[in-house]
C-alpha cells in the first residue's frame, strides 16, 4: 500500500513562489487501481514524480509497503525503486534497441539471470501485452498504441509489486486506449499489482479506477470510486469530466490582471 | 527469503529436485544451476516438487520452461508436482499451466 501525508511542493522562489502541491493526502491500496485525474498544472504530475522518487517533498511523508521513502537516497532508495515499474508517457523506449532489447534492459542491468533465461521472460512480457513476435522490430517501426505496450512490457519487466503510468492513453486512438485500459486491468485484478495512473482521459479514468483523485491547483477537490465522482456536485469536477471550457475552473492560467500587466507595461 | 534444493536418485533413472523457497529474479539462477547437468546425465525422468515454493516469479517461470525445452531435445521426461495455488496462479496468468506436464503428488508423477 502507498500512503501519501501532507505532500507539499513549490518552485520559484520569493514572489515568484508557486505552490504545486498542497497538502497532498492519499491512500493507494494494494492490488487496486487508482487515477489521479485533473487538467495541465494541476499537480498530477507532480505526485507521480515524488512517488517515483524524482522529486523530494517540502513537507510531508511518502510511505510504501510500511517504509518512509521520500528521504531515501542511494542504495536504500534503489532497493525501493526495485519494487515498482514506470510506464513513461513517451513510451521512452531506446530506439536503437530492438524490441526484445528494450523489454531485456532492465532484466540484464538487475539481474544476474542467464541470457537464455531472459530471453523467454521477454517472450512471457510480451505475450502478456499481446504483441509475441514483435521482437526484432524497432521502435520506429511501431504505432503510437504499439509503443506504449512495449512500454508496459518494459516496466513489468521485473515483476513489480507496483506500476505508476504516465499519462497511458495520451495520444492513442480509442481502440488502443481500450487495449491499454484492459492491459492495466488485467495486470491490477490478475497479478495483484497496485497501479497509480495520472490522466486526464476521463473515460479511461472511469472505465479502470477502484478511486479517482481529482487534482486542482495543487488541491485535491474530489476523491472516490468513479461512481461518486461521476455524481459529485462540485461545480469544478463536474466542468471537468464534461469538458466544458466556461465554469469555475478559468480558461486563463495567469495570476495577474491583464489590465494592470498592460498598465506596467507603459515604462517600456 | 533463501531457497534450499535437494537432489534425490531415486530407481530407474529417475531423479527428484525438491525446492524449498521462493523462486525468484534472486534464485532462478541457482534452481537452473541444479537443473541444466541432470538433462546430460542418463535420467529417464526429472520431476521437480514445489511444495515448498509459495512463490514464483517470471523468472521462475522462464526457467522451468528453459528445463521442459532441455527435456524436448535430450528426450527426457520433465514434470511438476505439487504446485501450491500461489504458484499454480502464477502458471496460470502466463498461460503455461498446460504446457507442463504437472502432477498433484510425486508419486502420481512416478507412476505415469
Amino acid at each position: 500500500m502507498i500512503e501519501i501525508k501532507h505532500l507539499r511542493k513549490s518552485f520559484g522562489e520569493g514572489d515568484k513562489r508557486v505552490v504545486v502541491l498542497d497538502d497532498f493526502n492519499a491512500e493507494m491500496e494494494k492490488g487496486q487501481i487508482t487515477s489521479i485525474i485533473g487538467g495541465s498544472g494541476s499537480g498530477k504530475s507532480t505526485v507521480l514524480k515524488h512517488l517515483i522518487g524524482a522529486y523530494t517533498p517540502d513537507s510531508g511523508e511518502i510511505w510504501i509497503d510500511g517504509e518512509e521513502v521520500s528521504l531515501l537516497q542511494g542504495e536504500a532508495a534503489n532497493g525501493v525503486r526495485k519494487k515498482f515499474g514506470i510506464m513513461f508517457q513517451s513510451g521512452a523506449l531506446f530506439n536503437s534497441l530492438t524490441v526484445e532489447d528494450n523489454v531485456a534492459l532492465p532484466m540484464r542491468e538487475h539481474t544476474e539471470l542467464n541470457e537464455s533465461t531472459i530471453q523467454i521472460m521477454v517472450k512471457m512480457k510480451l505475450e502478456m501485452v499481446g504483441l509475441r513476435g514483435a521482437e526484432h522490430l524497432k521502435p520506429a517501426q511501431l504505432s503510437g498504441g504499439m509503443i506504449k505496450r512495449i512500454a508496459l512490457a518494459r516496466a513489468i519487466a521485473l515483476d513489480p509489486k507496483i506500476v505508476f503510468y504516465d499519462e497511458p492513453s495520451a495520444g492513442l486512438d480509442p481502440i488502443s486506449i481500450g487495449v491499454i485500459d484492459k492491459l492495466i486491468i488485467d495486470l491490477s485484478r490478475k497479478m495483484g499489482i497496485t497501479s497509480v495512473v495520472v490522466t486526464h482521459e476521463i473515460p479511461s479514468a472511469m472505465r479502470i479506477s477502484d478511486k479517482i483523485i481529482m487534482l486542482f491547483k495543487g488541491k485535491i477537490v474530489a476523491s472516490g470510486s468513479p461512481e461518486e465522482i461521476r455524481n459529485s456536485d462540485d461545480p469544478r469536477v463536474q466542468q471537468f469530466i464534461q469538458g466544458s471550457p466556461d465554469g469555475p475552473i478559468p480558461f486563463s492560467k495567469s495570476l495577474t490582471n491583464y489590465g494592470d500587466e498592460l498598465k506596467n507595461m507603459s515604462h517600456i | 527469503m533463501s531457497i534450499e534444493l535437494k537432489l534425490e536418485h531415486l530407481a530407474e533413472n529417475t531423479v527428484t529436485v525438491s525446492v524449498n523457497g521462493d523462486i525468484d529474479m534472486s534464485s532462478s539462477t541457482k534452481v537452473r544451476d541444479i537443473l541444466a547437468p541432470l538433462f546430460k546425465e542418463n535420467n529417464k525422468a526429472i520431476i521437480v516438487d514445489l511444495s515448498g515454493v509459495s512463490y514464483i516469479d517470471s523468472s521462475g517461470i522462464a526457467t522451468l520452461v528453459e528445463g521442459l525445452q532441455w527435456s524436448h531435445s535430450s528426450q527426457n521426461k520433465f514434470r511438476l508436482v505439487s504446485l501450491t495455488p500461489g504458484v499454480k496462479d502464477v502458471f496460470e496468468i502466463a498461460r503455461l499451466l498446460t504446457v507442463f506436464e504437472v502432477f498433484d503428488t510425486k508419486e502420481q508423477a512416478l507412476v505415469e
